[in-house]
This record gives structure tokens, C-alpha cells and sequence, in this order.
């Protein structure tokens, strides 16, 4: 048996591999991404690239980006919550909400390029509901310019992960709400109208807005739905990263990602930050 | 369920009907319409089995030799994944857990920086780093796991912790050494066989990840499954569109049983419960 200091030395040892890793693979290029910014192709020490971000092009990307979250934010809270009010009082465990749940992360959490194509197969040139309408209304869609590979295309395909996602973080919160609050209210002689507006909702708003969080930062975040679908230009945060790091010929460009990197984790930050303090509140009367 | 509905907190039949019914036929479409595009027949309108077909023609194996190199790639960038989880991830986990709960904490807020540090941002600070990383280890396909393991920190964490949460580790692993047990037996008679199901989920939501990042793969020009599809969907769009099909099928099985793994536990927990 070995005595308890020997296993104490030893057991900080076995915190060193994930220590290590962690800094190798996380930390490192964190740093890195975030510090390229402030230096040039030759590293010597520049203010540059920050102020590069604030010129009205990049500005105007990131306005494209907050808008984009915004919206998909907003609608894709708005109708998850629907669902999973729809889906109150069905068996956590019973086929419908199994499939509902596996569905929805499957399309909120490893959808990217598949996403894209499905959209290009629906509402594409040549989509199943691009020619539908053309033939039954005679109608094209597309008559006012290709939208689809374009930012009001972004909105349409961001909700189909936006909306499951909702679906995956607010459920939680929704069947949490205790039985007996609601028998409260009825014994004190109040309506359903009374406990959505005195219960329910009140206790369900700081979890609703941290979900809302949470999207607002996915869809920011979000890069692979983007690539595949918008072959031209970069009116998104993470296609520009994308220009900036795949451009060959203007040098100090790797340094121009970083800055942006920095203008992305600061806004993710801030959001991430929101939504935990949020998340905590909600966890007081979770359990 | 009947009073909480007379109460008015849970929808009536009809409203759930309408409420699910219209997003569900949303959704149906794309996938309806994603489904019925590996079946048309060029821009003519008419359908066909060709596509599909094709896939098990004499041809297809040199035809597809890329996408099915870049399948090869992704599985065993999931399998050196699911290798890191369980060798650095979980040994961690468990340690914590029993020796070191004051930095659960902190090792909670590591694994879930990477949803706050996106994949976009990081890979402005790998692309350095990898350059030593092909230096050390050459530029095998495999090297990208090192980037997937912090990929999948979030998912991997949550479905372990679960599982750590739901067993009394420290109760069971103490009992253990006053019988005289030593570390190894005890974390492969004890701990391990009780975090099966957790283990088992880590695991499979690592492949799923795995499965379907691209945008790490693509930034550093590596070749995966995703960053294939998308090569190949500008020369053969139905190719492309079935793998990609097949591989929402796939994760969707994925999931669909972690989901089950994990009602099993809840089952089970409560049963035990009830016998005590």
C-alpha cells in the first residue's frame, strides 16, 4: 500500500498529459490566433491590422455577421420554444421526443456542408421547391438575384441549425417547470392565462434569453454552412478569416485573420459570458 | 398529465398537432428534397436509380478513389479521436474526480472553452502549430485528431461528467482499496464497467463530431470526409449529395442510440433506487 503522500505526488502526475495537451492544442493556438494580430509579416509589433478591422469594409462584414445571428438568434428561439412547448407532457423517453432530440442535434451540431447541399436541392437553381413554385405560380424565386448564395440565403439555412438547437438547450427548462407550481396557482384559483404570465414565463425568462445567447454565438461562430454555400466574396466574419488565411498573393494577410479572430473571440466572449450568467439563475431552481 | 392539461400548462392535442406538424413539414422538406435529388435524372426531371447504382459499378472504386480515401481518412481521424478521449480525457476526468474535486471547476471551464474559442478562430492559431506538428509526427491524415480532441472536449466532458455525476465514484472506488484493491483493478473491476454507458456516449458523439468537421480540415488543406463532398459536389453533385445522406443517416443512428444509452441509465438508476 502505498502511503497517501507518495499516491498525491503520483496523482499530479496524471494531471500532466491533459495539462499538456490542453496547452499544446487549446492554449497555444488560442494565443496565437488571437496575438498574430498585432504584429506584422516580420513580427515586429503593429497597431495596424486592429485598425484594419475597423475600416468600413470589415466593419460592414461585421454588421453582416451581427445581423445574420440576430435574426436566426431571434426566429430560431421563437420557434424552438414553440416545439418544445408542443412537446410538453409527452413521454421524455417515448419515441417522439428520442427522435425530435437525435434529429435536432444531428441538424444543430454536424450539419455544415450537408446542410448547404440540402438547401442547393430544395431552393438551388434547379431545386425541388425553386421549380414547384416556378410551375404551379410561375413565380422565380431567384428573379431579383441568386439570394440563396447570399447573406438572406445565410438567414434561411442558419434557422434549420438555429431552431433545433433551441430545441436541444431550452427543453431542459421547460420540463423543469414543477407540477406543483401549477396546482399552486389553480388551488390560489388562477387561469392557465395567470401561470404563463406570473410563473411560467418569469422563471423561464433567463433561461430563454441565455438560449437565445447561445444561438446568437453559434450562428457567429458558424463557418462550414458558409464556405460551401457563398463561393463569392466574404460578407461574413468567418469567410473573411477564410480570404484572409487562403490569400496568396497579399502578404500579411495570416496577420490580418488574427486580427479578426480577436474581433470574433471578444464578441464571443462577451456572449458566452451573458449566457452563463443566465444559465446560472436558471439553475437555481433546476434542481 | 390530464390535470396538469385542464389546468391549462401543457398544450392540448390539437395545438401540438398544429404546432408540430408545420415545423416538422418544414424540415421535412429540404431533407425530402435532398433525398429526391440522388435520384434525378440530370436537369431533363425525370428520375433514376443511376446514381445509386453507379456506386457499386466496376468503375466506382477508381471513379470515387478520392471520396473513399477521404471516408478512409475520417474514420481513422474518429478513431485516433475516440483514442484521445479515452487515454487523456477520461483518466483525467476520473482523477479529478476522486482526488482532486476542488479543480473540477477549472477543468470543467477548460472543456468548455472550446465552444467559446470556435473552430474558425482556432485555426488561425493552428495553422503554426501544425506546421511543427508535421515536423514531429510527418503529415499523416491522422495528425488532425490532435485538433479533434479539442474539437470534441465540450460533447465528451458532458456525456462522461453525466455518468460521473450518476455514481458514487469515490464511495465505490474506496471500498474498493479497503478490500486491497490497487488503481488498475479498480478502475478496470470498478469504475470503468459503472461509466460504460457514459464512455460508450463520449465516444460515439466524438465520431459524430469527427464525421462532420470541416472547417478545420479545410483551412489547414486536409482531406476529409467533408472537405471531399464538397470537392466532388462541383463534378457530380449526386455523389456528393448521397455520402452526404448516408453520413446524416449515420450520425443520426449515432445519436439516436446515445439516446437510448442514456434512457437505459436513467431506467436503470431508478430502478436501483427502488430496490434500496
Amino acid at each position: 500500500m502505498q502511503s497517501p503522500k507518495s499516491r498525491g505526488t503520483g496523482a499530479v502526475l496524471g494531471l500532466l498529459p491533459f495539462s499538456a495537451y490542453v496547452i499544446l492544442f487549446l492554449a497555444i493556438p488560442t494565443v496565437l490566433a488571437v496575438g498574430t494580430g498585432f504584429f506584422t509579416e516580420d513580427g515586429a509589433f503593429t497597431l495596424d491590422n486592429i485598425v484594419g478591422v475597423f475600416a468600413p469594409n470589415v466593419l460592414s462584414t461585421f454588421g453582416n455577421s451581427f445581423f445574420v445571428s440576430a435574426v436566426t438568434a431571434v426566429i430560431g428561439a421563437i420557434v424552438g420554444a414553440l416545439v418544445c412547448y408542443a412537446l410538453l407532457g409527452t413521454k421524455a423517453e417515448g419515441a417522439l421526443r428520442t427522435i425530435i432530440d437525435s434529429l435536432s442535434s444531428v441538424l444543430a451540431q454536424f450539419g455544415g456542408v450537408m446542410l448547404a447541399f440540402m438547401f442547393i436541392a430544395t431552393l438551388g437553381n434547379q431545386g425541388l421547391i425553386t421549380k414547384f413554385i416556378f410551375e404551379t405560380f410561375g413565380v422565380n424565386i431567384f428573379e431579383n438575384g441568386q439570394w440563396l448564395y447570399q447573406v438572406p440565403g445565410l438567414l434561411v439555412v442558419y434557422l434549420f441549425f438555429q431552431v433545433p438547437l433551441m430545441i436541444i438547450t431550452f427543453m431542459p427548462a421547460l420540463s423543469g417547470l414543477k407540477a406543483t407550481w401549477a396546482e399552486a396557482n389553480a388551488t390560489l384559483g388562477g387561469t392557465s392565462f395567470t401561470y404563463w404570465t406570473r410563473i411560467a414565463i418569469p422563471v423561464l425568462a433567463p433561461s430563454f434569453i441565455g438560449s437565445l445567447l447561445l444561438l446568437f454565438a453559434n450562428a457567429f461562430s458558424s463557418y462550414a454552412t458558409a464556405a460551401a454555400l457563398v463561393s463569392q466574396g466574404a460578407p461574413i466574419v468567418p469567410l473573411q478569416i477564410r480570404s484572409a488565411l487562403v490569400s496568396e498573393t497579399v502578404l500579411g494577410r495570416e496577420n490580418m485573420a488574427g486580427a479578426l479572430a480577436l474581433g470574433m473571440i471578444v464578441v464571443m466572449i462577451i456572449v458566452m459570458w451573458g449566457y452563463s450568467v443566465l444559465q446560472s439563475r436558471t439553475s437555481r431552481w433546476q434542481k | 398529465m390530464t390535470s396538469a392539461h385542464r389546468i391549462g400548462t401543457e398544450p392540448g392535442k390539437v395545438t401540438r398537432a398544429i404546432i408540430l406538424g408545420v415545423v416538422g413539414l418544414l424540415f421535412a422538406i429540404p431533407i425530402i428534397a435532398m433525398i429526391q435529388f440522388t435520384f434525378r435524372d440530370g436537369l431533363g426531371g425525370g428520375l433514376t436509380l443511376d446514381h445509386w447504382t453507379g456506386l457499386f459499378g466496376e468503375d466506382a472504386a477508381r471513379t470515387y478513389r478520392s471520396l473513399f480515401q477521404a471516408i478512409g481518412n475520417s474514420a481513422v481521424l474518429a478513431v485516433v479521436t475516440v483514442a484521445i478521449v479515452l487515454v487523456i480525457l477520461l483518466p483525467t476526468m476520473i482523477l479529478v474526480h476522486i482526488q482532486f474535486p476542488k479543480i473540477k471547476r477549472v477543468l470543467e471551464f477548460i472543456c468548455i472553452v472550446p465552444i467559446t474559442v470556435p473552430a474558425i478562430v482556432l485555426v488561425v492559431g493552428l495553422a503554426p502549430v501544425y506546421s511543427v506538428v508535421v515536423k514531429l509526427f510527418g503529415s499523416g491524415a491522422w495528425t488532425l485528431a490532435f485538433a479533434y480532441g479539442i474539437t470534441v472536449l465540450p460533447y465528451a466532458y458532458r456525456s462522461i461528467q453525466a455518468n460521473l455525476d450518476a455514481v458514487p465514484v469515490v464511495t465505490l472506488s474506496e471500498a474498493a482499496r479497503s478490500l486491497g484493491a490497487g488503481w488498475v483493478t479498480i478502475l478496470r473491476t470498478v469504475l470503468l464497467p459503472n461509466l460504460r454507458r457514459g464512455v460508450l456516449a463520449a465516444c460515439f458523439i466524438s465520431v459524430a463530431v469527427v464525421l462532420g468537421e470541416f472547417t478545420l480540415a479545410s483551412l489547414l488543406n486536409r482531406v476529409n470526409l467533408q472537405t471531399a463532398l464538397l470537392q466532388i459536389s462541383q463534378s457530380d453533385p449526386y455523389v456528393a449529395v448521397i455520402f452526404a445522406f448516408l453520413a446524416l443517416l449515420l450520425v443520426f443512428v449515432l445519436l439516436l442510440l446515445i439516446g437510448r444509452l442514456g434512457s437505459l441509465q436513467t431506467r436503470s438508476v431508478g430502478r436501483n433506487r427502488k430496490e434500496s
